[in-house]
């Protein structure tokens, strides 16, 4: 128990600082470095409460696709990201008034609210107990036989979304050259050397 | 049965779907090996596969049946209207290959998107779930937006792919804003469940704001106002055979879409009571017939026209809808056909407006075609008569029934409005008439018109004109299936 604890104070220390970086660091890269920090950890945290599936998700997704994504329009894109600072403290003010409002509204929702755990007992798919059924093959139970005609249209949604973006961005421009190996094979002597004799103190 | 026998089970009663779905990708990946010189091929091969998914449509059983668990269903309905969509699916690539052709943007994956948006659009017609509703309804939409913007080089074709996206996506926001509150409120997605909680119960407020955000969502569908906005803008912008698609086979999947959603799941047939989402959908009609009659007579590009004139119609159809009994859903059903009929005719007029310099799409242009090709001007001046309600033509016929359906339900006033419309718009379908026979000739169209538009030309007028002999099946056809809905 006392393990579990160190483990969940941890995670949780980890993810706030890093999260306080992403916005603190002066280098945007370091921004999604600390990011994936964040990810990384709150994937831990799923996993300490049983829902192995979500903290794999949480890293394929967001930390193999998304923070990834940040990183190349970081690289790829010159932004000027201190001049985009430039007003940070001017704004402060506002920001930190939001953010108070935010929290008030937060603190009242969440003091109100109360959960009726009986409401759990009736749902049409309740979560089976660990011991009997992992979380991932419990979700693939349902993915692959009663949701598996959304499942296959999802998969559907995605190969048009793929081919859309395919015709309406790829251009075959005539004046690119391309690597094509066979032709880098095939290619002859003939081809490529030419021999010219050369007379004495002429040059060419 | 165990699970892997019922899911085997579900997989023979969507064999149309299924023909669709892995055709598609045989052909997306044929045209991936043998590159665009292939399209010619790709496109006829999905020919032949939307006639293969036809014929398995009609093999579906005779009765109502469930599929995946109740979110999928296969019944007269559904096989009647996917029939009308495939065809009009069919017709409307059958029109586009030389188009793309000439044009010079004739790439294979041209007839794969039309494939797969006619599976989305299969996929709506056959929904019995938020969930599967939602499903095709994106499947087709994201094919179409891809489809209109598919002239990359057009400035207008990208601006229109431009806006039906972007406005598309907000109207599936509101539709599965409205999904998640009737979710909310009943705790069910299936539509078999909704009906057996909700007939006895009535509907409750939260109930009816779903109700009216997924009518939002589907009304932006079928284009009737005041969600409209992007149908002249994206019909204008989008490529001629893209727009014929558009204006026929989506309208149709998600009437009947609208059709099953509210007669299903949210009429009560017993107790003939007036079922509570009659009012909004009696606004949308009446707004639709109105600015479809009004807003189409400044037009000059026929385009555009045929945009408002779409508009229009959608109103007569979701005049019969507002009747909600099975009268109305007859006349729905038998006005989407000659709908049908009558959008492909008109279209394959406007792809033979060909000049030297290229498509032209100026009504003003059609100026002199009874002297340059007397049998087109023929063809679509009864085209004409037939899209203002001029009897004997076939036009008047699906007003009638419509307007009868309205009548027997006591919605007196939307039926004065409906033929009030009509006669409005009576005035820019005639217009053209008078253009065509009375107007100094202006430079003939270059001929030879195409075979293939040629045939569908003279069918769909040959249809409008001698309508009466087919009225009788037909209705006795419709009758049954909508029968099936009750």
């Amino acid at each position: 128990m006392i393990i579990h604890a160190i483990t969940f104070y941890t995670f949780a220390t980890v993810i706030l600082v890093s999260g306080f970086m992403v916005i603190a660091a002066r280098n945007p890269v370091h921004s999604v470095l600390f990011l994936i920090l964040a990810f990384f950890n709150g994937a831990g945290l799923f996993v300490l409460l049983g829902a192995e599936f979500l903290a794999m998700i949480l890293v394929i997704v967001y930390v193999g696709a998304v923070a990834v994504l940040f990183l190349f329009v970081v690289m790829m894109l010159d932004i000027d990201f201190t001049q985009m600072r430039e007003g940070f403290l001017h704004y402060l003010p506002v920001g930190a008034l939001v953010g108070l409002v935010v929290l008030v509204e937060l603190v009242l929702v969440v003091g109100q609210a109360s959960v009726d755990l009986s409401a759990v007992v009736h749902a049409a798919h309740p979560t089976p107990d660990l011991s009997v059924r992992s979380n991932t093959a419990a979700l693939g139970d349902f993915l692959y036989t009663d949701f598996v005609y959304f499942f296959q249209a999802a998969g559907l949604i995605l190969l048009v979304a793929m081919i859309g973006a395919i015709v309406l961005t790829l251009r075959h421009r005539p004046g690119v050259r391309r690597q094509v190996i066979a032709d880098q094979v095939g290619r002859k002597r003939e081809e490529g050397v030419e021999i010219v004799s050369v007379k004495p103190g002429q040059g060419l | 049965m165990n699970s892997s026998e019922m899911i085997s089970a579900s997989f023979t009663l969507v064999l149309p779907e299924v023909f669709l779905s892995v055709g598609a990708m045989a052909l997306l990946m044929l045209g991936v090996f043998r590159g665009d010189r292939a399209t010619r091929l790709v496109s006829w091969l999905a020919v032949f596969l939307l006639f293969v998914a036809g014929v398995a449509v009609l093999q579906g059983p005779e009765l109502r049946t469930l599929a995946f668990g109740g979110s999928f269903v296969v019944d007269p309905f559904g096989q009647f209207v996917k029939i009308l969509m495939l065809i009009g699916v069919a017709l409307c690539l059958i029109m586009s290959m030389n188009f793309i052709r000439e044009e010079k943007f004739e790439r294979f994956e041209f007839p794969v998107l039309i494939v797969l948006a006619s599976l989305g659009m299969s996929m709506m017609i056959s929904a019995n779930d938020l969930i599967s509703l939602y499903m095709g309804v994106e499947l087709q939409s994201l094919s179409l937006y891809v489809l209109a913007a598919f002239n990359r080089d057009s400035l207008r074709s990208s601006e229109a792919g431009m806006k039906y996206f972007v406005l598309g996506a907000l109207s599936s926001g509101l539709l599965l804003y409205g999904c998640s509150l009737i979710y909310g409120f009943t705790g069910t997605t299936n539509f078999d469940v909704l009906r057996e909680t909700l007939i006895p119960g009535g509907l409750s407020i939260g109930l009816i704001f779903g109700l009216v955000f997924l009518l939002a969502g589907l009304a932006f569908k079928v284009s009737a106002v005041p969600f409209h906005m992007w149908t002249p803008d994206v019909y204008e912008g989008a490529p001629t055979p893209i727009t014929a698609l558009f204006s026929a086979a989506p309208k149709i999947a998600a009437m009947a879409l609208l059709v099953r959603v509210l007669i299903w799941p949210f009429t009560d047939v017993a107790l003939s009571a007036v079922p509570e989402w009659r009012q909004i959908i009696v606004a949308l009609a009446m707004l639709s017939m109105v600015l479809g009659a009004f807003a189409a007579i400044g037009q000059s590009n026929i385009k555009r026209l045929m945009a408002y004139s779409s508009i229009g119609h959608m109103g007569f159809v979701l005049l019969g809808l507002a009747a909600g009994t099975q009268e109305g859903v007859r006349g729905v059903l038998v006005y989407l056909t000659i709908y049908l009929v009558m959008t492909v005719g008109v279209f394959a007029c406007i792809l033979s407006m060909r000049r030297r310099e290229g498509m032209v799409e100026d009504i003003e242009e059609l100026a002199g075609l009874s002297r340059n090709h007397p049998l087109m001007a023929f063809a679509l001046m009864v085209l004409m008569f037939s899209l203002a309600g001029i009897p004997p033509l076939a036009g008047f016929f699906a007003k009638f029934y419509v307007l009868v359906a309205a009548v027997h339900e006591g919605l007196y006033t939307l039926a004065i409005v409906g033929v009030l419309a009509s006669v409005v718009s009576a005035y820019y379908y005639l217009r053209i008439v008078k253009i065509m026979y009375f107007d100094e000739p202006a430079e003939p169209f270059l001929s030879p018109i195409g075979g293939e538009i040629r045939l569908i030309l003279g069918a769909s007028s040959l249809f409008l004109l001698f309508y009466v002999v087919f009225a009788f099946p037909l209705l006795g056809v419709t009758d049954l299936v909508a029968r099936s809905l009750f």
